[in-house]
């Protein structure tokens, strides 16, 4: 498949090489696709979770355990797995509270009177504080350098054409691989059908090729908290809103999986965040195992020659 | 908030983000500006996890998504996997004992770790196929060589091994063997097969030899190839870890299987393997700093120390034997036998303690935010041509 998908505006526009090529490393030829991926803008997610409907119903993805509330937050997904594809984060924090906004509607009393700034209609009353909801719609990151497509031993987990990584459902053995390996506690495994599972990046849908489409998440998307397109210009884009944020106060506001230098060499799936990665259940600094893999083998090399020595050198001596 | 594993009141996360602690965090973006606030507002005037000291002391403070952890844990079975640990060192040291018990004369050795090497492969292979989500396509296992998996470079070496050392086990077995051949294929295929059964032996004990060493060792690299913080920060070590617990655990298998006077590289081997593993393991326990201490907790805690019981045990078992006249023998049996069951709870503990590690996100967050933290004020240095960031 060689159309790029009309719903990534100027696609193949975009400067090519600007981030590294996982689908040219992977054997691809030079008219592969542009790298395509997910820029998660969190600050306009109103956790609607649209995002996770339209990708079980696309994407055909079963009941994932029994229906429970987590009775802690909006949030009752509460990770990704086998058969959660896309899942919403829901985190209330207490802030300073902001004066509060005159809307210019009718009103009971005038502006002039209503609380002194530092004590809002929104807080608990006369706190002093506020409070915000920070709504986050997680994915998988389609990694530069993807832990689960490394350690896969079957073969089953690949990389595409359009640099994501998918699991070939007709080939995994579920051997369970993949699901610790992944730093972000992505992956997981099916217990209907005993085989590992995670998002596609919507292959099928992006892949099409008389009619190429978004994955069903961001088409979903209200409020374009979830853009799909080419990486490049998701993360020329990105950039400019971090900058807009920064600017209209938001000191915390950051670029998630947005650096090629990264342990994972960046992602495919990235995100602006308003606060630490950790406070929405992402690691904060995400390392491919497979990076100290060399090393491993290294070690293991050396205890196995050590170990036929040891051996050996007990057999030696005395003949009892 | 209380930090540890277990479950969490979902009100913490709440309480956690209460007061002071947010209103600092609107403030600069600087490396310490998660230092304590005076005034202690509220209930918010508490501890956050770094000041500028950092964290000597693990007592740390970190965030998390309601408590929950970040990476997977391993949907392996325990018996399946921990139990392959065990019996894939046991079958790969085994085979190398063998091969040498062969080589010098020593027929009961031999013969004993011969049936140890190729019953634990066979018996290996059956718990991971048995823990595969679809167990008819364990052969999609070796549709790839990948040196990037080490269950596939796994898959490649336990094949030939369990080939190998099987021939070498059913040559030690001509009783059952032989019988079979004659129906199968005559009894002048059968003379033959009696003939030529030593030289068998020899030469597939000899090749399963070659690659035992590997089979024990490479499994440290399986578990350690993960993003599960107590398996991957210890990779220098396991390897050694699990050489020195194959090594006893097959001493054992020779203590058990071969007499007294015949057992002296076995007892050696347990004695010497014994000691090794439990030094290693207090070494790697402690240069592994927060998350080492998942292994002395819990399940895997209590694993690991009746595991150091059982190899201390079995050592000293080993070094008495000799002495012991007729209850010798008994003696390096129950010795025998102790330090397998030292081996095998080593490996269970290591595994639960992996476990319990990829369950807590501190053993995820913290470590990481320290080295994030540390890249950053490293650059900052930098930009400030040396001199330490200000605040």
């Amino acid at each position: 498949m060689t159309a790029p998908p009309t719903t990534a505006p100027e696609a193949g526009a975009a400067p090519r090489g600007e981030t590294f090529d996982p689908a040219g490393a992977s054997g691809y030829d030079h008219d592969h696709p542009p790298r395509k991926g997910f820029f998660t803008d969190t600050s306009l997610c109103i956790g609607c979770k649209a995002c996770e409907v339209a990708c079980k119903e696309w994407n055909d993805v079963p009941q994932d355990g029994p229906m429970e509330l987590t009775g802690e937050s909006y949030d009752n997904t509460s990770d990704l797995g086998a058969s959660t594809w896309r899942h919403v984060a829901f985190i209330e924090q207490v802030v300073p509270a902001k004066p509060p906004v005159s809307l210019g509607m009718p009103s009971l009393r005038p502006v002039e009177t209503m609380p002194p700034d530092g004590v809002s209609a929104q807080g608990p009353s006369g706190s002093g504080q506020g409070v915000r909801w920070l709504m986050s719609s997680d994915v998988c990151k389609h990694c530069t350098h993807a832990a689960c497509l490394d350690v896969c031993p079957t073969g089953a987990l690949i990389r595409t054409e359009h640099g994501t990584v998918i699991v070939q459902d007709d080939v995994c053995n579920g051997c369970g691989y993949c699901v610790p390996a992944c730093p972000y506690g992505v992956i997981g495994k099916r217990e209907s059908d005993g085989k590992a599972h995670k998002c596609t990046l919507c292959y099928d849908r992006i892949s099409d090729a008389d009619e190429p489409q978004e994955p069903a998440c961001a088409k979903a998307c209200p409020t374009d908290s979830i853009q799909f397109g080419v990486l490049d210009e998701l993360r020329e884009r990105a950039d400019a809103r971090l900058a807009e944020l920064k600017s209209r106060g938001e000191p915390n506001a950051q670029l998630y999986g947005h650096d090629p230098d990264d342990g994972v060499g960046g992602d495919g799936a990235f995100f602006l965040l308003l606060d630490d990665p950790e406070v929405y259940g992402l690691p904060p600094d995400p390392v491919v195992t497979t990076r100290d893999l060399p090393s491993m083998w290294r070690h293991a090399g050396a205890a196995a020659v050590a170990l036929a020595g040891a051996v050996a050198v007990t057999f030696l001596g005395r003949r009892s | 908030m209380p930090v540890g594993g277990g479950k969490r009141d979902p009100l913490d996360r709440r309480e956690e983000m209460t007061g002071a602690s947010m209103l600092e965090r609107s403030g600069d973006a600087g490396p310490g500006r998660r230092d304590v606030r005076a005034d202690g507002q509220g209930r918010g005037g508490r501890k956050r996890r770094r000041g500028a000291e950092s964290l000597m002391v693990p007592e740390a403070e970190f965030e998390s998504y309601y408590g929950r952890p970040i990476i997977k844990a391993p949907v392996w079975q325990i018996m399946d996997i921990a139990g392959y640990l065990y019996l894939g060192g046991l079958a790969g040291s085994s085979s190398v004992v063998g091969a040498l018990a062969d080589a010098t004369g020593r027929p009961t050795l031999r013969r004993g770790s011969r049936l140890v090497a190729g019953g634990a492969a066979i018996v290996s292979t059956v718990a991971l196929v048995h823990d595969l989500g679809v167990p008819t396509r364990f052969v999609n296992m070796l549709r790839v060589f990948k040196w990037t998996s080490p269950m596939n470079v796994g898959s490649w070496i336990l094949a030939p091994f369990g080939t190998l050392a099987g021939v070498a086990m059913a040559t030690e077995m001509p009783g059952v063997v032989l019988p079979v051949v004659k129906v199968v294929a005559g009894t002048k295929v059968a003379g033959v097969a009696e003939r030529l059964m030593p030289g068998v032996g020899s030469a597939a004990g000899a090749g399963s030899a070659l690659l035992g060493p590997a089979l024990t060792t490479y499994t440290a690299v399986l578990i350690s190839d993960t993003a599960v913080p107590a398996w991957h920060d210890v990779y220098p070590e396991l390897p050694f870890v699990f050489a020195a617990s194959g090594i006893a655990s097959a001493g054992g298998a020779g203590m058990v299987a071969a007499p007294v006077a015949e057992a002296g590289p076995a007892r050696r081997m347990g004695v010497l393997g014994a000691g090794t593993e439990l030094a290693l393991m207090e070494r790697m326990e402690r240069r592994v700093g927060l998350v080492g201490e998942v292994y002395s907790q819990g399940r895997s805690g209590a694993l690991l120390k009746a595991s150091r019981v059982a190899l201390a045990a079995g050592s000293a078992g080993a070094l008495l034997a000799p002495r012991l006249g007729r209850w010798g023998r008994a003696a390096q049996v129950v010795s025998g036998l102790a330090l397998n069951a030292g081996a095998a709870l080593t490996r269970f503990g290591i595994y639960e303690g992996g476990v319990a590690s990829a369950k807590d996100p501190k053993y995820t967050v913290v470590p990481q935010r320290e080295r994030l933290e540390a890249r950053r004020a490293a650059r900052a240095a930098a930009s400030n041509g040396g001199r330490p960031p200000q605040g």
